[in-house]
């Protein structure tokens, strides 16, 4: 491999990488958000089952 | 004229509206168009006779530079309407356009920098105004995120980023025009007023890599406005159920 066709190599697998790395951060904050919403989802359950509770105590 | 291609805010500019495109249409488009650009870099365009294989940074450098150029100014459009119209997530728009921006410079110093220890034998050279205020560009709007991370959000922080976005512009054309103004015989001035200095086969090739990048950067820009926008809603909702 002469120098240039390293150096051309190298500019292009740069820009590779950074793609690389941009997807795995969204990846990861994609995981985060998931991680988030099934725990908002669980919470709101929780806070209807407790509002069904109260709603037959009182009748 | 079909609807869709006169921005909401920039009547009498013909410029198509990105969040009509599907996410997966723009996404698909970004990798058909670089597949195709590497095709045409590789295998389409000649090699060039003063340089030979290394002016082929030429196609991926200079696309980049733009791209973070087009980004900027699609962050300082985005903050000069939030400071007009006060539309709802101008702001958000404009912070994550300045982001895609600032990776694109980033990339753009690095692959610079690559080309330059092939072409002139160093890294970099202080002497090259291009050189110089593109790296003053990048420093500028990196400097962006210290100064939204230093602050409370809210409304004042939102008018001092848009404010902040806008001074930024006034760099690019700064840049763009540096080597033109000041003699720069470092750095190559490849599109002058004769147009550009390159072969028929060159400069499609060039066009397609830089349709394709832009089409990258529109993608990211989406992807990371949707993951922002998620995150700002499920912290509202967190607030609401606390």
């Amino acid at each position: 491999m002469s120098a240039s066709e390293k150096y051309v190599a190298a500019a292009y697998l740069v820009v590779f990488v950074a793609v690389l790395a941009w997807i795995a951060i969204i990846a990861a904050k994609l995981a985060r958000l998931e991680r988030d919403a099934s725990e908002l989802t669980e919470l709101a359950r929780r806070r209807a089952e407790h509002a069904d509770e109260r709603e037959k105590v009182s009748v | 004229m079909g609807p869709g291609l006169f921005c909401d805010h920039c009547s009498g500019f013909v410029l198509l509206r990105l969040r009509n495109i599907p996410l997966p249409a723009l996404a698909v488009a970004a990798v058909v168009l670089m597949g195709t650009a590497l095709a045409l870099i590789f295998f389409y365009a000649p090699i060039d006779a003063d340089q030979g294989l290394s002016q082929k940074i030429f196609y991926i450098h200079v696309p980049i530079a733009l791209t973070a150029y087009a980004c900027f100014a699609w962050g300082a459009w985005k903050a000069f309407l939030h400071l007009w119209k006060r539309p709802p997530g101008a702001d958000l728009e404009s912070y994550v356009a300045i982001h895609q921006g600032v990776i694109f410079g980033a990339l753009t110093l690095l692959t610079g920098s690559i080309w330059a220890r092939i072409s002139w034998g160093h890294w970099w050279a202080w002497s090259s105004n291009q050189l110089v205020t593109f790296l003053i560009l990048f420093l500028f709007y990196s400097a962006y995120f210290m100064l939204r991370y230093s602050v409370e959000p809210g409304p004042a922080r939102a008018n001092m980023c848009a404010v902040y976005a806008l001074f930024g512009v006034v760099l690019i054309p700064v840049s763009w025009l540096s080597i033109r103004i000041a003699n720069d015989y470092i750095h190559p001035t490849v599109f002058t007023t004769n147009g550009p200095q390159m072969s028929g086969s060159m400069f499609l090739a060039f066009c397609v890599s830089w349709a394709a990048l832009l089409t990258l950067a529109g993608t990211m820009y989406r992807v990371e406005l949707a993951g922002k926008r998620l995150d700002s809603r499920l912290r509202e909702l967190r607030e609401l159920l606390a």
